[in-house]
């Protein structure tokens, strides 16, 4: 086969998947801007029932309080997940004595439990702590992530030591040196594991299905899921719905993007 | 070094872990071996009784639990390799330095790893529906003569299930082998190309067996990803079956499923859901030790 043809090929195969990979999104906005027969006949172009569809979300179905609620989850769960993990990561890498080998390796472990596993006995301790059907339920049990952790791990095996070697000689405590000085060098990792935490804490659907329970509480997913799962959903609303969810997360994603790339890459380094 | 000096640095290693373990302990080891203690009750409510490994005997004569351990063997048997096989393909060309809009595709391509899983599954659930968008553009292409009916047959169910998880994930994957095929010197490709290597050979010679630990690495991470599959199904199953069934026949019933409606959905029985819990736990340590094996048998 001759080069340029073979180009063509891998061109024209890159190009079918990309569409393919992103026709799901354009979909779901000319939905937004269609009515529910319109979105069920698959209508491939644009309407003019945008903003029918998200007022009758907002005014009927209280879309902002939900909007609220999540950004409020998520905003915690990233600060909190990411400085957590970061610490961790650096003890871990920083700090090799051989109790701390044994914590990091029963961490790991934990990667293998799925959380429907952990359901009943967090619901329980949840209703112990009496923070059923509050945000700091579904937080709290997002705070702890085994691959933030590892993430951050394997980025610090490239931090330059002497940095860490030449701040200690100049008398800064081992704090002082992780915030202020490991921590700023490092913005595309803090990135990278921001975006991550970010969409799990943004798109989570079980922890906060099995703690939240009232309608001023719940999260996006939950109201998706509802919206979604009548006997005759109205798919208009769906599809608005839907795009409200989505939008937060692509822009921190574009806007992110190039540290995500470079924070990933610096992970998988062996 | 002296030895003090080592143990006051020690001393701060512990404290950079300890708000993290803090939370694993509160949040995952005391939850698991919790779970392993009430998976010897059977509760009702706040009936108790104590019956040792009859839940886990149970298990083996509950046809729901027998169904949602097939279904996840049959989707990861199928849908694992085929992503992952795609995902190293996108990997391979756009580690090409030759190839323009690199970066377009490859933001492309991961697009769909930012979605929410509960989005994505409504809006594969409005594509696939038999009156649907997917139906229409096949009728029109004169691909298939009448809609297939993707959601309400139990096979087709579990396809349209496999093509969604694939759209999902694929994307991601391929991010981590681009990550790793940074670490693979352009030098040997283009050492293989002057060889006469084809780019077939380059992918099998050279790409996979480099990437051996980036794949295992993701094989890993997909099958317990598959194990505890919730959202998906719990999304494609919902309103387009009657009663109980998640899926039609159950045919997307998974055992993360399973384990939320004995708790949640039915007449709570956590005891009963905690031995489930204990049995994918199993099952996914099994499955992990596997592939580490094979994979450190073939090296």
């Amino acid at each position: 086969m001759s080069r340029k043809i073979r180009y063509v090929l891998i061109y024209l195969f890159l190009s079918i998947a990309a569409f393919i990979s992103v026709f799901p999104f354009y979909w779901m906005v000319v939905g937004s801007t269609n009515t529910s027969l319109d979105v069920n006949k698959g209508k491939l172009t644009f309407g003019n029932q945008f903003f029918v569809n998200i007022q009758n979300l907002i005014n009927n179905f209280d879309l902002g309080q939900v909007f609220w609620n999540s950004i409020q989850i998520s905003f915690f769960v990233v600060i909190l997940s990411v400085v957590a993990s970061s610490m961790a990561g650096y003890g871990f890498e920083l700090y090799k004595s051989k109790g701390m080998k044994y914590v990091y390796g029963g961490t790991l472990l934990t990667l293998m439990v799925p959380f429907a596993a952990l359901m009943v006995p967090v619901f329980r301790l949840m209703t112990y702590l009496n923070l059923i059907d509050s945000l700091w339920g579904v937080i709290l049990p997002m705070i702890p992530s085994v691959f933030l952790v590892f993430f951050f791990k394997q980025n610090f095996q490239t931090y330059p030591r002497e940095i860490i070697m030449a701040a200690r000689v100049d008398g800064a405590s081992e704090l002082r040196i992780f915030f202020s000085i490991v921590m700023p060098s490092i913005k595309a990792t803090y990135a990278a594991a921001a975006i991550y935490s970010f969409l799990t804490s943004w798109n989570a659907y079980l922890q906060p299905l099995v703690i939240i329970q009232s309608q001023k509480k719940r999260t996006m997913a939950l109201f998706i899921a509802n919206l979604a799962s009548g006997y005759k959903p109205d798919f208009g609303l769906v599809m608005t719905a839907v795009v409200v969810a989505t939008v937060p997360a692509l822009i921190l994603f574009f806007m992110l993007q190039r540290y995500f790339v470079q924070g990933v890459l610096g992970s998988v380094k062996q | 070094m002296t030895k003090t000096f080592e143990k006051r640095r020690n001393k701060w290693g512990w404290i950079f872990v300890s708000i993290a373990v803090f939370f694993l302990a509160l949040f995952i080891f005391y939850p698991l071996i919790y779970s392993l203690y009430l998976s010897t009750f059977s509760t009702r409510g706040v009936m108790r009784n104590f019956v040792g490994f009859g839940n886990y005997l149970r298990l083996f004569q509950d046809n729901y639990f027998i169904q949602s351990l097939k279904n996840i063997i049959i989707i990861l048997i199928i849908q694992v390799p085929i992503m992952l096989f795609l995902a190293l393909i996108f990997a391979f060309l756009l580690n090409d330095p030759k190839l323009k809009l690199k970066r377009v595709f490859r933001t492309a391509l991961f697009l769909p790893a930012v979605t929410s899983l509960v989005a994505y599954s409504v809006v594969f659930k409005m594509m696939f529906s038999t009156e649907g968008l997917i139906n229409n553009v096949l009728l029109t292409l004169n691909i298939i003569k009448e809609p297939i009916r993707w959601l309400l047959d139990p096979v087709w169910a579990k396809v349209t299930l496999i093509i969604a998880m694939t759209w999902r994930w694929t994307g991601y994957n391929m991010m981590l082998y681009l990550a790793g095929l940074q670490n693979i010197p352009q030098e040997i490709y283009e050492a293989a190309e002057i060889d006469g290597a084809s780019k077939i050979t380059q992918f099998f010679r050279i790409t996979i067996p480099l990437l051996k630990p980036i794949i295992l690495f993701t094989t890993i991470l997909s099958t317990i990803g598959t194990l505890q599959l919730f959202d998906e199904p719990m999304m494609l199953a919902s309103g387009v079956t009657t009663g109980s069934s998640v899926g039609p026949g159950n045919s997307l019933l998974t055992p993360s499923v399973y384990i939320y409606n004995v708790s949640f959905k039915y007449v709570p029985n956590f005891g009963y859901a905690s031995a489930i819990s204990w049995i994918i736990v199993l099952i996914a340590v099994i499955l992990t030790l596997t592939q580490f094996r094979v994979a450190g048998e073939e090296k």
